[in-house]
């Protein structure tokens, strides 16, 4: 075993705020400059992602079985707390490391496109750089705290970037959603902290990943509080029951920004806080089935939305929900690696998927501009057959869409097969009534994502073109700058998987063909070891069967055909649909109008949450700040001018008045003497 | 004897400074006044200060007194019989601020068993030679003989202070 | 008799204070302002009866002083009648600033 030294780890963290402060510097002085950001955005994310590859590289060589701590100065020596400026290195935080990286270098990259003709260009690099920098902070931290250093930087970013277009009413409101809802999260995480702090005297993720089994009793009262809590921080950063809303008005923001925040890497800061405290949340049961089944039914619940969508950023967006709630079933049955794994598969389609998004409407907005027609380039009904003038943004969305819907040997396959299977694995002890019904309905949900992704793609390429006869000749393919990072993460979308193949599959035919290696699992084994000893000490053995029936293979084949039976349903049903441009089109109805509105979830919300706040805080305001504390304040004054007036009038100029005092003051003083 | 003289003196005493308070015109008060002055020129001579008695006489009811008559006739003040004292709140609380005073007074050299009366002073002098007067210039010139002479002074600063203030013109 | 006297130059005393709050005129004030000054002289003679003659021969001191006081503080009210023709204090409030 070699001794690894981490290469340039500060680094890492430092390019992109030096970006972010040359950025920054620009928008400032010299908004009209494109070279500058041009340059320096993306080349410090290249250059981060170089230097974490080569950690990566020689970490391989390295089998390295505890963190690297590098501690850079003492932040907040308080009293018993002592909080470090930390970055902790190893299998988990290196795996996130590069996904942030790399994909965040695609993702500038092709923002130099898409943003090009964008006026607030510099400021647009300087947020994206800064963002990325909080990010990494929030992987690389080595304590709960420097966490969430990181997780309120990227929420703040979120709402720098979400309000981008500022000026518009709408774009400012949906920042101030996502930057609010977050905050209801950060409360969990924050007394999340406070618990930990109480209990075992540290926050550094060593120690008390450490202290943690002997100081906490398995399913005991305490550490399902702080599990809860911290899911709860969770909910809120990636978009889960009850906190999702903020994430489909997040799409107001410029697509690049719904690629990286709200798709690859933000969004799994929740499961990457999940994974990160396995050892905790394997001490609590119940808080992990309460993870899994919030998981699968936001996965559920965000798929049938995202069936009735016309906005193909709003589909994109509901499809995020819904495999971060995969990705939640995951870490939550105790398969951390799985969910890790699906985090990263889903970062390379999802951000493929955006990005493709991002290029038609791009082309769509192109379009409509040349002809000043005033249709929304979003709404799909107004497009249609776009293969004929995209092909690049055609074939790599559908690969895309194939890796989502679980289609072999694409990455999403793979992964989404790997969690549905644990979540029956899982289903043992006493709880095991509750994760049969969750491997169940992230069966349906598969079947819903498969159906919904089909649905966009047909809307949106195949079929008749509805974009008007003046637009058509408008519509052409994105420039190189954008398709090239399209085809990377094509690539990536269908290799992606093949990272970790399960051994169950090796003897299938064609299923088979892939070498089967379970790498990932391997790598993040010294992650995941000390959460599994837990569970295996506390829990029977994991069940060879899903409940229905059938090993890992027999669900591996079949979850594969049923994914391709209703992609072709999907298409069957439908291309045959017409569609007409969305001025045109009638309203939905009926549970399709129930769907369409979001199960009027923000209504509900504004009447029972959002109302009674703002009435309680105007009452508040006129009741307490205005009346008695301003009237505390005005009062002092007044009674000052009264207690002056009333002095004022002792002050007559008469004799005898003053004559009156000093016999008053004889009066005392006798009173003195005599008594 | 003399206690019996001595409260009807005191009487007088009090009802002329009552009469001083209350009178109507200034020439009415001022008469109360004179009738007070007398009266404790009297009770001094009942307490053993013959020259002082006579000094009160003199100086007082005589001196200062008529001075006071003398300026009331000069402004021509002895007409008002408009009555000038202030009504209500203020006759109340003067009242109330006056009675707690003499009770506190009072209070103050109540608990004791009270002063004994000493000897006479004059008779202790005539037996040495002395008589009324010499009682009170022997230490007057011996051990307050600054005081003496600064009183002196005063009375200069104040003819003068008088002279100043009185003229038409200055 | 000593105690007697005492109580009496008490109640001079307060008859002089109530005069000079509740009286409007001038001249009686200074009236008032003087019987106060009597009361205090005959606590002095009273006391000396009791202590020694330094209580008379302080009396003395008392009188000349009130004489010069009472010249003075006339010539004062004199000429405040020459400047406004009345000598009652509701008419004077120049003590007020």
């Amino acid at each position: 075993m070699h001794h690894f030294e981490p290469f340039l780890l500060g680094a890492i963290v430092l390019l992109p705020l030096v970006g972010f402060a040359v950025n920054g510097l620009t928008a400032f002085l010299a908004p009209e400059r494109k070279t500058i950001p041009t340059v320096v955005g993306p080349a410090v994310l290249a250059l981060a992602f170089v230097i974490a590859l080569t950690n990566f590289v020689r970490m391989l060589g390295a089998e390295l079985h505890e963190p690297i701590v590098r501690s850079y100065w003492s932040w907040m020596p308080v009293g018993s707390l002592q909080i470090d400026a930390a970055l902790q290195l190893d299998q988990l935080s290196m795996l996130m490391t590069l996904i942030v990286t790399g994909v965040g270098t695609l993702i500038h990259i092709f923002s130099v496109g898409y943003m090009k003709a964008d006026p607030g260009y510099a400021r647009y690099f300087a947020y994206l750089n800064l963002f990325v920098f909080f990010m990494l902070v929030l992987v690389l931290g080595a304590s709960f705290p420097l966490m969430f250093v990181g997780w309120e930087g990227v929420g703040l970013c979120s709402y720098l970037l979400i309000g981008f277009w500022y000026k518009e009413r709408k774009n400012a409101d949906a920042g101030k959603k996502a930057f609010i809802v977050n905050r209801i999260g950060d409360f969990g995480f924050i007394v999340a902290m406070m618990l930990i702090f109480s209990n075992l005297g540290t926050l550094d993720y060593v120690e008390v990943f450490d202290a943690a089994p002997a100081a906490f009793a398995y399913g005991g009262g305490v550490i399902t509080a702080i599990t809860l809590f911290l899911f709860l921080g969770a909910t809120g950063k990636s978009a889960q029951i009850p906190l999702y809303v903020w994430l489909p008005d997040a799409m107001a923001g410029p697509t690049p920004v719904s690629a990286l925040i709200h798709a690859a890497t933000m969004v799994t800061a929740g499961v990457y806080m999940v994974a990160r405290a396995g050892v905790l949340f394997a001490l609590a049961p119940v808080s992990q089935v309460v993870v899994a089944g919030v998981g699968a039914l936001t996965a559920l619940f965000a798929a049938t939305i995202g069936l009735a969508q016309y906005d193909i950023k709003k589909v994109l967006a509901y499809s995020t929900v819904s495999q971060l709630g995969y990705m939640f079933i995951g870490v939550g049955v105790g398969a951390f690696a799985a969910g890790v794994f699906h985090l990263m598969t889903h970062a390379f389609f999802k951000a493929l998927l955006f990005l493709g998004s991002g290029a038609v409407i791009h082309a769509m907005h192109e379009a409509f501009h040349h002809t000043h027609k005033d249709w929304d380039p979003q709404d799909m009904r107004n497009m249609g057959g776009l293969r004929k003038y995209m092909p690049v943004t055609f074939w790599t969305m559908w690969i895309a869409t194939l890796a989502i819907a679980g289609v072999w040997p694409f990455a999403g396959f793979f992964s989404k097969d790997e969690i549905i299977w644990q979540a029956a694995a899982h289903a043992v002890g006493p709880f095991a009534g509750w994760y049969k019904a969750i491997w169940a309905i992230a069966l349906l949900a598969a079947v819903l994502t498969a159906f919904y992704m089909t649905r966009m793609m047909v809307m949106t390429f195949h079929g008749e073109n509805r974009t008007g006869a003046a637009e058509r000749e408008h519509l052409h393919e994105v420039p190189a700058v954008m398709w090239v990072p399209l085809a990377v993460l094509a690539v990536l979308s269908v290799v992606g998987g093949w990272v970790n193949v399960p051994h169950a599959i090796a003897d299938l035919p064609v299923l088979g063909w892939i070498p089967t290696s379970e790498w990932l699992h391997e790598w993040l084994h010294p992650i995941t070891e000390h959460a599994d000893e837990i569970m295996a000490a506390n829990l029977p053995a994991l069940a060879e069967a899903a409940p229905l029936g059938g090993g890992e293979a027999f669900w591996a084949i079949t979850s594969f055909a049923i994914a391709v039976a209703v992609i072709a349903i999907a298409f069957r049903i439908v291309g045959s649909r017409q569609y007409r441009p969305a001025v045109e089109s009638p309203e939905p109805v009926g549970l399709a109008r129930l769907l369409y509105n979001k199960w009027y979830i923000d209504e509900i919300y504004d009447a029972v949450v959002v109302r009674p706040v703002v009435n309680a805080s105007k009452a508040l305001w006129r009741f307490v700040d205005q009346g008695i504390i301003d009237g505390t304040v005005n009062g002092f004054g007044y009674a000052s001018r009264a207690l002056g007036w009333v002095g004022s009038r002792l002050q007559t100029g008469q004799l005898n008045t003053y004559a009156f005092a000093v016999a008053i003051g004889v009066l005392i003083l006798l009173g003195f003497v005599a008594f | 004897m003399s206690d019996l003289l001595w409260w009807v003196f005191a009487s007088l005493a009090v009802g002329g400074a009552a009469g001083t308070v209350l009178g109507r015109n200034p020439v009415a008060s001022l008469l109360s006044l004179v009738l007070t002055f007398f009266s404790l020129a009297a009770i001094y001579i009942l307490l053993g200060a013959h020259f002082i008695g006579a000094l009160q006489v003199m100086v007082y009811a005589g001196a200062i007194m008529v001075l006071f008559l003398f300026v009331i006739m000069l402004l021509n003040l002895g007409h008002d019989f408009r009555p000038d004292l202030r009504k209500g709140a203020w006759l109340v609380s003067g009242f109330a601020t006056t009675g707690l005073i003499f009770y506190f007074i009072w209070r103050s050299f109540a608990g004791g068993e009270g002063l004994a009366m000493g000897a006479d002073p004059l008779l202790e002098k005539a037996a040495e030679g002395g008589n009324a007067v010499s009682i009170i210039a022997e230490p007057l010139f011996r051990d307050f003989l600054v005081a003496f002479e600064l009183t002196g002074v005063l009375l200069l600063v104040a003819v003068i202070g008088a002279v100043l203030l009185a003229k038409r013109r200055v | 008799m000593v105690t007697n006297s005492l109580v009496l130059a008490a109640i001079l005393f307060s008859i002089g204070v109530l005069g000079v709050v509740v009286r409007r005129n001038a001249i009686i004030l200074f009236l008032c302002i003087e019987l106060m000054l009597n009361a205090v002289n005959l606590a002095f003679v009273a006391l000396s009866r009791a202590v020694g003659i330094e209580g008379q021969v302080f009396v003395f001191f008392v009188m000349a002083v009130a004489a010069a006081e009472a010249a003075v503080g006339l010539a004062i009210v004199i000429s405040i009648f020459r400047h406004s023709e009345t000598v009652d204090l509701k008419n004077f409030n120049l003590l007020r600033w």
